[in-house]
């Protein structure tokens, strides 16, 4: 049975973070080389968190199932960081920043987290310009802002569409030069399979080299999982072919617990499906909505080219029912809109599955050279995919899982309920509550990576202090011994169903019963379906080639069983989750006007599961609470009408 | 077909066939071949990589070994994908093999596809090679040395907005190789000019400007690199169209760095 204690620090929330500081433990930086620090993973966080921890002194391991720490998913992120520098004196300050994120993710967040995270959010800035990220600025050399959805202040920095790219390679770059200076061991094509636990503790994992195909462990005194989210569970998704979940399950399996895993965000603007063969969604920056505006025919079937309906009978639905936010909603809030209008058949396109997403009114007040330099890559992008000019046509767009709010349960220390185990960006839940704001995630990786935990994990390695445990301990064979049954298992059975095949499926299970809305009974049959999938793949997968060589099949296979038990879970976490509230909605509960409807006293809290069923046997899932506390802001309705 | 003519003879729901000649190779020491693969009925929708991923589908069914090719985001930014299609790297059209379509190939037609393959890249398996020496090359100066931690504020150092430009037209570069790939010499000159030029535009860039550009140049000498001769093959192949000026300005700083006197850093060290 899981203890959760969040280890909020005492005393008024602008003064916790300081307090907390003040009274943890630290390591010397004589006695830090003596500390073996295991990270999985190097987007954002990963990489950010790993260049500090070294610098600081300690010994980083890295893996990454890639070959290059570079080409993390982090490097897609498109739009934009937030910070609240007020550099446009338009009002913001750590405080808005703090309000916009809770009420953006629907009061479901650690306000103590989600304001420490508004607090560090100014020296992500300064950090990045230091390393030379080139943030686009005005013509007077100042930086410049632009606006995200959810938020009345322009706190977003970018660098063109590409602003993931460009922060990732500054942290990749500050990584590249502690692996130079020996501080860091980089374990490419190296996929984390397993956790490995002594005596309760985090000590090390287990990881299979995907060159040739062998099994290896290493031991250390914390294991940090910084492998992003578990959108791809989904199959279509905006996420990389090769995200995953598997470390965080694995190390969920093992007694780390699981918070909010049905909190997933649809991003409202994506290039839409075209068919069967496809194997990713592409996002189009939310940054779009600062100037293009959306809308459908009035009229259902109007299937007359876009640039020959005329204003009168175009509706701009955001515009329309949110005239404060306009196109500039939150996520959620977009995503469901559009897919009501679908619904009711006005949607655009072969499929009647697409909204217009129009640049015509900005292209004539400002110019196409503004808007070619602000958003071209993304106008060439949108081209190269669908073979349209959005110069000519409107985007058409449509929701597409994008990120996950939920993830590993993690303390103020961004400590799991595992000792010794962490959890950093979109891996764990802690600041985004039910629903993320647009450009906080670069900002969250960032803050974890490199201001928050460099400066908690010394509080729980300092009573380690040659406490060492090497991989010659028993469990780390035991672990070994399971992964290598896990995967003759799945090799050996030869059916008829791939990977993929069963993927897509899943996919498709956990897409209408479990995305933009949701109810009980599509719910309960999703349990059962994800259940037949399951079964399907312990008796009838097909994985061909051998488990000694590069096997992308068998890869996918391997992360395929661990997204069948998390497909499973977040069902669950939906169907006891009875109430709606940011990205959940729940068709039981909304308002006359078709708005979430949130029940505080029942569910203002934090779902928290816990793994205790035994490796091979039913999944027993049990669910803990950790309560909200509102101290600074009483949860409200949230209208951004 | 050329890819502007295709764009204009929409074909949705259509489908087609193609004649594939595919590098097949075990491992990196053993012998390669081409073996050759007929795929049908592909949706001209469809994308160059989820077109192999049908081909592997069918491998797969059949308990054949799928053809190993790396891709990751499949959207052009992540670099991974690195595919010589037709004896161009990442095939026709300046955008990574992941941003290439079914629609931009004729119905019928026979396409050779083989690896990243130079004299640095070596082939691990099938289509997949080891690009490690351009993350050496980072290691060995593409950075600026700063810990993490408080920074002065960025708007006391004002950067002109066109040289902001001009450093992300530089830091655009996604690490693929291709301009590797496609020199006739083998240089990474390109993938290493751009990460100078980058950091030699920017203020914070300047403490370390000339240990850069002296060290970076002399790894990728050492990995193996070959060395420029101008072809500019680097420069039509580049998915992200960075121009071949950068390697100019790296020639420049390189000699300014050789004459201005030598790395003093480690000097200072305490211990």
């Amino acid at each position: 049975m899981i203890t959760l204690d969040a280890k909020i620090p005492s005393g008024p929330i602008e003064d916790k973070w300081h307090n907390h500081l003040e009274n943890a433990k630290l390591v010397g930086p004589r006695n830090r080389p003596s500390y073996d620090v295991i990270v999985v993973g190097t987007g954002l966080a990963g990489a950010s968190a790993a260049s500090s921890l070294a610098a600081q002194g300690y010994n980083v391991h890295v893996f990454i199932f890639h070959d290059t720490p570079r080409r993390a998913h982090s490097i897609a992120a498109q739009g934009g960081i937030n910070a609240c520098k007020n550099y446009r004196e338009d009002g913001d300050s750590t405080y808005r920043l703090f309000y916009d994120t809770q009420k953006g993710g629907d009061f479901r967040s650690r306000e103590a987290n989600v304001y420490r995270l508004a607090q560090n959010s100014t020296a992500i800035i300064d950090q990045c310009v230091a390393q030379g990220v080139p943030f686009a600025r005005e013509y007077g050399g100042m930086l410049a802002n632009r606006s995200f959805g959810g938020v009345l202040v322009e706190r977003t920095f970018y660098c063109r569409g590409q602003t993931g790219q460009q922060l990732l390679l500054g942290a990749y770059q500050a990584l590249e030069k502690e692996i130079h200076q020996g501080k860091v061991k980089l374990y490419p094509k190296s996929e984390m399979l397993d956790l490995v636990k002594v005596d309760g503790r985090a000590r090390g994992i287990v990881y299979r080299n995907m060159v040739d195909g062998s099994i290896h462990s290493i031991a250390g005194e914390a294991v940090v999982l910084a492998t992003g989210g578990y959108g791809a569970v989904y199959y279509n998704s905006t996420n990389a072919v090769n995200s995953n979940t598997t470390a965080i399950w694995r190390a969920h399996r093992r007694g780390a617990a699981f918070a909010n895993p049905s909190f997933v965000q649809i991003h409202p603007t994506c290039i839409p499906v075209s068919g069967d063969h496809q194997s990713k969604l592409t996002l189009m920056s939310e940054s779009l909505r600062n100037d293009g505006r959306v809308w459908v025919p009035r009229k259902k079937g109007d299937k007359r080219s876009p640039g020959d309906i005329p204003d009168a009978e175009r509706y701009y639905y955001l515009e329309e029912r949110y005239p404060t936010f306009g196109n500039l909603v939150p996520r959620d809030v977009a995503s469901r809109a559009a897919k009501v209008v679908c619904d009711e058949g006005l949607g655009a396109g072969s499929t009647g599955y697409s909204v217009y997403l129009d640049f015509r009114d900005a292209i004539a007040e400002k110019g196409q050279d503004v808007i070619s330099e602000k958003y071209g890559n993304l106008f060439d992008m949108y081209e190269e995919i669908t073979g349209e000019s959005p110069y000519q046509n409107p985007f058409r767009i449509y929701p597409a899982v994008h990120y996950c709010m939920g993830g590993l349960w993690v303390d103020y220390n961004l400590q799991t309920t595992i000792p010794g185990l962490y959890a950093i960006g979109e891996a764990n839940f802690s600041d985004h509550g039910a629903n993320r704001l647009g450009a906080s995630s670069l900002m969250q990786c960032l803050a974890d990576g490199y201001f928050i935990l460099p400066q908690t994990i010394g509080d729980g390695l300092q009573p380690l202090y040659r406490d060492k445990v090497s991989t010659d301990h028993p469990e780390f064979a035991k672990i070994e011994g399971e992964v290598r049954d896990r995967i003759k298992r799945v090799m050996s059975v030869k059916g008829d169903s791939t990977p993929l095949s069963i993927h897509k499926r899943l996919g498709k299970v956990i897409w209408d019963n479990c995305g933009m809305s949701r109810n009980e009974t599509g719910l309960k049959g999703a349990l059962r379906d994800v259940e037949a999938l399951q079964e399907e793949f312990t008796t009838n997968v097909n994985i061909a080639g051998k488990s000694e060589d590069i096997n992308q099949a068998l890869e996918r296979g391997l992360r395929l069983m661990d997204f069948l038990e998390i497909g499973h879970l977040m069902c669950r976490d939906a169907l006891e989750r009875d109430e709606s509230c940011g990205c959940h909605f729940r068709e039981e509960h909304q308002s006359e006007d078709g708005e979430v409807l949130r029940n505080d006293d029942n569910f203002g809290h934090v779902s928290v599961w816990e793994w205790e069923g035994e490796e091979g046997e039913g999944k027993e899932e049990t669910r803990h609470q950790e309560k909200l506390d509102y101290e600074v802001l009483q949860p409200a309705t949230r209208s951004y009408k | 077909m050329s890819k502007q003519d295709a764009k204009t003879t929409p074909r949705h729901n259509a489908t087609i066939s193609l004649n594939l000649r595919v590098w097949r190779q075990e491992r990196g020491s053993s012998r390669g071949e081409f073996v050759g693969y007929e795929v049908n009925d592909i949706p001209v929708d469809a994308s160059f990589l989820e077109m192999l991923d049908i081909l592997n589908e069918q491998l797969n069914n059949r308990g054949e070994d799928s053809i190993a090719f790396e891709s990751d985001c499949r959207e052009g930014i992540c670099g991974t994908c690195s595919l010589v299609i037709d004896g161009l790297p990442h095939g026709p059209g300046q955008c990574t093999t992941c941003q290439l379509m079914i629609r931009d190939f004729k119905d019928g037609a026979t396409i050779t596809v083989e690896p990243f393959s130079t004299g640095v890249f070596n082939v691990v398996k099938d289509l997949t090679v080891d690009r490690s020496a351009l993350d050496r090359v980072i290691q060995s100066g593409g950075y600026v040395t700063v810990h993490s931690g408080p920074k002065p504020e960025p708007n006391s150092i004002p950067v002109e907005h066109a040289v902001v430009e001009d450093a992300l037209d530089a830091s655009a570069c996604i690490g693929c190789g291709a301009c590797v790939a496609a020199c006739p010499n083998g240089s990474a000159s390109l993938f290493t000019s751009a990460k100078i030029g980058h950091l030699a535009l920017l203020p914070q860039g300047q403490p370390e400007r000339n240990t850069r550009v002296v060290n970076m140049v002399e790894k990728m000498d050492e990995e193996g690199f070959g060395s420029c001769r101008n072809y500019a093959e680097c420069q039509a192949s580049c998915p992200k169209g960075i121009s071949i000026k950068y390697i100019g300005r790296m020639n420049g700083d390189y000699i300014k760095a050789t004459i201005s006197g030598g790395d003093r850093r480690g000097e200072m060290q305490a211990n």
